[in-house]
């Protein structure tokens, strides 16, 4: 053992019970912040992934990203017109098909038209504004975890009957729809038509759950009153993270608004974002309240020792051996409360998965936390190197000790 | 003509302050090998500043201290350390040893911060050492399990640590009772003797000063005598 590690090594065990209070600061601090991380990660990487399972990771609509250059604009040099009723324009995406072939060229992923439409469910007397999509069940499947979602009937019992419908299964219950049932739908073009329950599915998503409808392409049609049309395009990319940047370049391409998940979801992102400041500013307090206590033991050591200081300097000890004697000193702290923190912080956070229970808003009944070896690597680090800065203070002031003052004094 | 082993130059010690004081004031003074010398006076006089002054472990307001022909007034605090560590030994009036630490590891802590020998050398050395000054059977004992006299001759045994040509002692016997006096003085005695050192030590003690072969008395930080006299050998026993 070097001479520095044996003298430090000798220091704080002769000090048994208050480094003993300084490695359980740190333990403590590296223990709560790898707990920490786990958890608020953990929610994190479980949100983003029920986000990325449960959306398109693009969606492609009918609104363009221009507006139309009005006919009266495009025929005459005027500097402007006033009062001009805009063009109207067919809703849908012109030309969908062929649309699609050429995304399918490049894109990596999978794709699938739909209808979006919206209408008014009517059963046993009692109307909901209902979101009513129109799939293709063949495609749906590649796009979507619909499929993976039905607790009753499938995907394919769409093509069972005419006019087949699959319902959330929180919308059936609240009107007290089951399989089977007929129910009247009316658009808001004026379309009534009876449709019947084929199938019921659960996201997990409340929103979801009780306010959407899936039919066949052909019935969203006939209730958009308008045959073959087709106002979206969901693709489910390879990699989910490489959704907007495809999502642009569709934009352009295209001409049609083309929303990646990370933008449709940007107030949630950012709000993930903001709590990932706030949680690194809590590990942070944690750890830097945990340095204090090494602090305290490598001054108090510091203090206690100062006759001692005085005769190594005296023997011939150089300022820098006496410097290192100190640090080392406190990141044995550190390196022992690290340690120890890692342990109790894995601990901790198989304790935290293990606890069971239920919010209304998703069917989690685990808290979901993230195992990542970063997380222990980070809170080691950032207590290795408080535990330095908390000993390197008290430790250039011991080097700093003038021999003769206290040799005098002690004399 | 040889080197001398230390050597001060018009050397001046003053405290600042609002009243500034001289602890030293403008003394020659060359120290060549194995003399044995004591440094006596009143208390106040400057006797220990001097020492510390001549032992690096204090730097003159003016002045030069040289070692071995080589000054140390422009040396860094590291270089001034390291001559103290190869090239000078201290024994205090208290032992001043490390409480943690075995007698042994204590005797071992300069030759390790040298780090010329193995660790192995070191231990052997360090036991030996311990040995040759009647401390053979405690070398495992920590300092607080020794006598007053047994730790100063373990004081003694780290100063000798890395056979440094010098020993500056400050009051290496003000502590002890009139055997222990006797024991570290004939040991101190004996370095200069049989091993060729060089003892430089503050003394209040003038009967133990007349038995040493050079004396110095300091005055108010001044250099009043510096006496060498052949000293009898009946009168040393």
């Amino acid at each position: 053992m070097t001479l520095v590690l044996s003298m430090a090594w000798t220091h704080v065990r002769h000090r048994a019970r208050q480094t003993l209070v300084a490695v359980a600061g740190v333990m403590t601090g590296v223990g709560f912040s790898v707990m920490m991380a786990a958890m608020m990660e953990g929610s994190q990487d479980d949100f983003i992934k029920t986000l990325v399972d449960a959306l398109p990771h693009i969606s492609i609509t009918d609104e363009l990203r221009e507006p139309t250059r009005q006919p009266a604009d495009a025929l005459y040099a005027a500097a402007e017109f006033h009062g001009l009723t805009p063009d109207v324009r067919r809703p849908g995406i012109k030309n969908p098909m062929a649309t699609i072939a050429s995304l399918r060229s490049w894109v990596p992923g999978a794709l699938t038209p739909s209808v979006q439409s919206k209408a008014v469910l009517r059963f046993a007397g009692r109307n909901l504004t209902t979101s009513i999509i129109g799939i293709d069940p063949r495609t749906e499947a590649e796009v979507s975890n619909l499929a993976t979602h039905m607790k009753q009937g499938t995907l394919n019992s769409l093509y069972r009957e005419s006019n087949a419908l699959l319902l959330g299964d929180r919308l059936a219950n609240k009107i007290g729809a089951r399989i089977n049932s007929n129910i009247t739908l009316a658009s808001a073009n004026g379309a009534t038509m009876n449709a019947t329950v084929v199938g019921l599915f659960h996201t997990g998503f409340r929103a979801t759950d009780e306010t959407t409808g899936f039919v066949l392409l052909k019935t969203a049609q006939i209730l958009e009153r308008q045959t073959g049309i087709i106002n979206e395009i969901r693709i489910r990319t390879s990699d989910p993270m490489q959704a907007r940047l495809i999502s642009e370049r569709i934009g352009e391409q295209t001409g049609y608004k083309s929303i990646s998940w990370q933008e449709a979801q940007e107030d949630l992102l950012s709000a993930i974002t903001l709590r990932n400041v706030l949680m690194y500013t809590i590990v942070g307090a944690i750890l830097l309240v945990a340095s204090f206590g090494t602090y305290n033991i490598i001054s108090t050591i510091t203090h206690e020792k100062t006759r001692d200081i005085a005769i190594l300097k005296s023997l011939g000890f150089g300022n820098g051996t006496i410097r290192r004697i100190f640090i080392v000193e406190a990141l044995l702290v550190g390196l022992v409360g690290s340690a120890l923190g890692c342990v109790l912080g894995y601990l901790m956070t198989r304790g935290l998965a293990s606890l069971e229970f239920k919010t209304p808003f998703s069917d989690y009944n685990h808290l979901p936390v993230l195992y990542s070896a970063s997380h222990y690597l980070l809170a080691s680090a950032v207590a290795l190197a408080s535990s330095f800065i908390a000993g390197y203070f008290p430790a250039r002031g011991a080097a700093r000790l003038h021999p003769v003052d206290i040799i005098r004094g002690a004399t | 003509m040889t080197v001398p082993l230390i050597e001060a130059r018009q050397m001046t010690k003053v405290l600042p302050g609002i009243v500034p004081v001289t602890l030293v004031h403008d003394v020659d003074l060359i120290i060549q090998p194995r003399e044995f010398v004591a440094i006596t006076g009143p208390s106040g006089s400057g006797k220990s500043s001097l020492l510390y002054l001549l032992g690096l472990l204090d730097v003159p307001t003016s002045g030069d201290v040289l070692i071995n022909g080589r000054s140390t007034t422009r040396m860094s605090e590291e270089e001034r350390a390291y001559v103290r560590l190869a090239q000078l030994g201290f024994v205090f009036q208290f032992h001043f040893l490390l409480p943690e630490f075995s007698i042994t590891e204590n005797v071992a802590l300069p030759m390790r911060a040298l780090g010329r020998l193995s660790p192995r050398a070191i231990m052997a050395r360090a036991e030996d050492l311990l040995a040759s000054l009647g401390l053979g059977d405690h070398l495992r004992k920590n300092p607080d399990q020794l006598s007053g006299g047994q730790r100063q001759r373990v004081a003694v045994a780290r100063a000798l640590a890395n056979d440094p040509p010098v020993i500056l002692a400050d009051e290496p016997t003000g502590s002890l009772d009139s055997v222990s006096t006797g024991q570290v003085f004939d040991i101190l005695r004996a370095l200069v003797e049989q091993r060729g050192k060089t003892v430089v030590a503050v003394t209040h003690d003038l009967d133990l000063a007349r038995r040493m072969h050079r004396q110095i008395e300091l005055l108010d930080g001044r250099l009043t005598k510096d006496e060498r006299r052949v000293v009898d050998p009946a009168q040393q026993g």
